[in-house]
């Protein structure tokens, strides 16, 4: 092959690698002014944009350009957008929620956020509560597991002082210590998990009969089954939302336990009594961080939809 | 290229390339490509394939709304990826084999920038004509006819980049109701956006930038290096039989002179405005006209063909002693293109293997773990699972949920009556699955108990399995 003859007049940068020798052309025009374009760009860029850092902020730039406002604005817009299914939500008679799938599953995605923000803390991400919190997937409600019984606890809370109409106020369970004796505590918590179907000292539970007739079974029921149960065997189809009959005791025969089934912890319950709060959630109630009916009837379909709805 | 520049200068003009018409071989075998390649761009998404009552009949579509991508028989959901990875690996086996036995010929003849450019060059000489032409009117001062000229030729050039643009759009929708959509001006904005900066790259890359796009924006000049070697047929200049190079009149008896009459008309016709003369080039995209164009000149003064050609750097001792060349077939089968055809073979057979045995439902299965388990007031203990079933056939399919007998677990479908799941045409279903155990039975007292979701297409019993885990209540 020949040499490359009319290359010579191009100066060479002195580079040489192995006899390869580096030739000094110059760039193609429109790149070199495509090189001075991008500094232009550059500095046009930083006085139009926030770009230089100051000790608090940085400069705003002149298109008055921020990444806040402009968040502001989609949630603005997000809002806007879901303004008619929220007002549709806030009026909506939840028992018929179900029929309206478009509403349903709406409210159910809202409510999950809600949820997320609000009732965690206590209930657990996954709704699966901790002990004193009642598990919200399973299918056991002391205060009613229907959708419109739930949306009425989150609005008015559990033994909550803000909420007068709170169902179960002064529902507390008492201590019985001093009411009962050390023996007798055990033989009732033993009884107990005899209703409750668990291995128990049948001797001790035989005992603790008469007693749990005697100071429990006005509130939890002759057999255990719990304030709610004997509530709705007086009730109408149609049901009453808040009933004077409501103590909130939890029903004691079956296998799920608020603070825990074992016999000392059942010893604790009956020595020191329980009453676990929950606040009302409705901005009548929590003026400052309170939700709005939309939003109770919101996470009143989700909890609903998490399983255990009944 | 070829011109010094003073060196106080950091930067260089371009150097307009006026490629002269050219006759032979290669030029025809550019034009058949060339037919072929924008055929298939241009008339594709005109192919019609029944797709059912929910999809464009479009045998050749990428569906973005629904992350489907159909080609003809064969349908790609986003997790089955791997084809298009796969395909890609191919082409790119593919370009190294072609380059390591005849160099460059993915840039001379089928590269779109290469196909687009001949294109618009194509309509540049039927309207200003020839090269020469071309050069005069370059140079005159602008009057009433090179406006004319420049104003019918960019004209032209326009359409072609329009229609550049508006074909791929077609690609993405159904292009009979795009295309009416389109001239009444009722399609969506992002088409037209998308058409008019294809428009805009089409003018500028073929008919403005043209070789300078393979110059300096294209990376495969500088890979090209890796993959070809002296066995590669590349386009060479034989100087062992050109040099010296002289005026053929000049040529007096006695006088050594070579074939090579230096008429420059294989710089003249070449695309990339190089002197194929000057030896291997980055610039050179092999495209073989300057073949043509010598041959042709090399037939009218009665040599024989092949001064400029293709050919193997290695055969250049040999040619020079005045041998023959090693045949064509050992310069291509050669272990490195044997390597590359096996690999880019096995990679092929894969895919189609992979297509063969994929399934057309799969289910997926997401154990909700946030409890892992809850106790029902009777004892019952109930696992929840995200359960996805994905139907790939056209059309809606029923299907049947079960789980292996053995470990006398229950399963009920939230929303659905029974274990039967109606799932869309070409869609997934995420569904929410409860499984139960009873009070005290095995599953609900162990720890975990292995078991597996299985799911039947009713319609053709094809059945697809998951195996998971089912949290028991953990008894101290």
């Amino acid at each position: 092959m020949s040499k490359h003859d009319d290359k010579k007049e191009v100066e060479t940068t002195g580079h040489s690698w192995d006899g390869i020798e580096e030739y000094n052309n110059p760039l193609p025009r429109w790149w070199v002014w495509v090189f001075y374009a991008t500094i232009v760009w550059g500095i046009g860029y930083t006085i139009a944009y926030p770009a230089w850092p100051g000790l608090r902020s940085a400069t705003a730039g002149i298109l008055g350009f921020s990444t806040r406002a402009q968040v502001q604005e989609q949630i603005d817009a997000v809002d806007a957008a879901n303004a008619a299914m929220v007002s549709e939500l806030e009026n909506v008679d939840l028992a018929t929620l179900a029929d309206h799938p478009e509403l349903n599953g709406f409210a159910e995605n809202m409510g999950a956020a809600v949820f997320r923000a609000n009732c965690v803390q206590c209930h657990g991400s996954g709704a699966a509560g901790a002990k004193g919190y009642p598990n919200l997937l399973d299918d056991d409600w002391i205060w009613g597991g229907r959708i419109e019984e739930i949306a009425f606890t989150v609005t008015n809370g559990i033994r909550n002082e803000q909420s007068m109409d709170t169902r179960g106020y002064g529902g507390v369970m008492p201590s019985f210590d001093g009411v009962l004796s050390h023996e007798e505590i055990t033989n009732v918590a033993s009884y107990v998990q005899l209703l409750a179907g668990e291995a128990t000292d049948e001797a001790a539970a035989a005992e603790g009969e008469e007693l749990f007739l005697n100071n429990c079974a006005s509130c939890h029921g002759e057999e255990g089954q719990g304030s709610l149960a004997t509530t709705r065997e007086f009730e109408d189809p149609e049901y009453v939302t808040a009933s004077d009959e409501m103590t909130g005791a939890p029903r004691l025969n079956d296998k799920v336990w608020l603070y825990g089934g074992d016999l000392a912890t059942l010893e604790e319950t009956i020595l020191n009594g329980r009453g676990g709060v929950m606040p009302a959630w409705l901005e009548d109630y929590r003026p400052a961080n309170g939700l709005t009916q939309a939003e109770v009837n919101a996470v009143a379909a989700y909890v609903h939809q998490l399983g255990g709805g009944q | 290229m070829s011109a010094p520049a003073p060196q106080d200068q950091l930067y260089a003009a371009r150097e307009p390339v006026f490629p002269r018409r050219v006759k032979g071989k290669f030029r025809n075998l550019k034009w058949v490509i060339m037919l072929i390649t924008l055929g298939i761009y241009y008339l594709a998404p005109w192919i019609r394939w029944d797709r059912g009552p929910e999809l464009p009949d479009q045998a050749i579509l990428v569906d973005l709304a629904h992350r489907r991508f159909f080609f003809f028989w064969i349908e790609i959901w986003p997790h089955e990826f791997y084809f298009v990875a796969g395909l890609l690996i191919m082409a790119g086996l593919g370009l190294f084999l072609f380059t390591s036995a005849m160099g460059r010929v993915w840039c001379g003849y089928t590269c779109p920038q290469t196909v687009w450019t001949d294109l618009f060059i194509l309509v540049e000489r039927w309207v200003e004509g020839d090269r020469n032409a071309r050069v005069r009117l370059w140079k005159s001062k602008w009057d009433g006819r090179k406006v004319r000229l420049r104003l019918t030729k960019w004209a032209a050039w326009v359409l072609i980049a329009l229609a550049t643009g508006g074909a791929w759009v077609f690609y993405f929708t159904d292009a009979p109701t795009l295309a009416v959509d389109l001239v009444t001006g009722n399609a969506h904005p992002i088409a037209y956006t998308t058409m008019l900066i294809l428009t805009a790259t089409t003018f500028f890359f073929g008919g403005i930038a043209r070789e300078q796009v393979c110059i300096y924006a294209c990376p495969w000049p500088r890979i090209q290096a890796a993959m070809m070697d002296e066995d590669t047929l590349t386009i060479g200049y034989r100087d062992w039989r050109g040099e010296p190079r002289g005026k053929l009149k000049k040529a007096e008896p006695g006088v050594q002179q070579g074939d090579c009459i230096d008429c420059m008309a294989c710089v003249n016709v070449c695309p990339m405005g190089i002197d194929i003369r000057n030896g291997q080039q980055m610039e050179c995209i092999t495209c073989g006209l300057c073949i043509d164009a010598c041959d042709d000149v090399m037939a009218k003064i009665g040599k024989s063909r092949g001064l400029i050609d293709y050919l193997a750097l290695n055969d250049e001792p040999r040619e020079r002693a005045g041998a023959q060349p090693r045949p064509v077939w050992k310069h291509i089968f050669r272990p490195r293109t044997i390597l590359y055809t096996a690999l880019w073979s096995i990679v092929g057979f894969g895919l189609v293997f992979a297509l063969f045995i994929r399934p057309d439902i799969e289910m997926t299965v997401s154990p909700i773990r946030n409890p892992t388990f809850i106790t029902l007031s009777d004892g019952t203990i109930r696992n929840v699972y995200d359960v996805r079933l994905r139907n790939k056939h056209g059309s809606q399919e029923l299907f049947g949920l079960a789980l292996d007998a053995d470990t006398n677990l229950q399963l009920s479908v939230e929303g659905v009556d029974g274990s039967l799941v109606p799932v869309p045409a070409d869609s997934m279903e995420i569904i929410r699955v409860y499984v139960q155990a009873g009070p005290d039975s095995a599953a609900a007292t162990a720890d975990r108990t292995d078991f597996t979701f299985w799911v039947t297409d009713l319609s053709t019993n094809e059945r697809a399995s998951v195996d998971t885990i089912f949290n028991g209540k953990e008894t101290n």
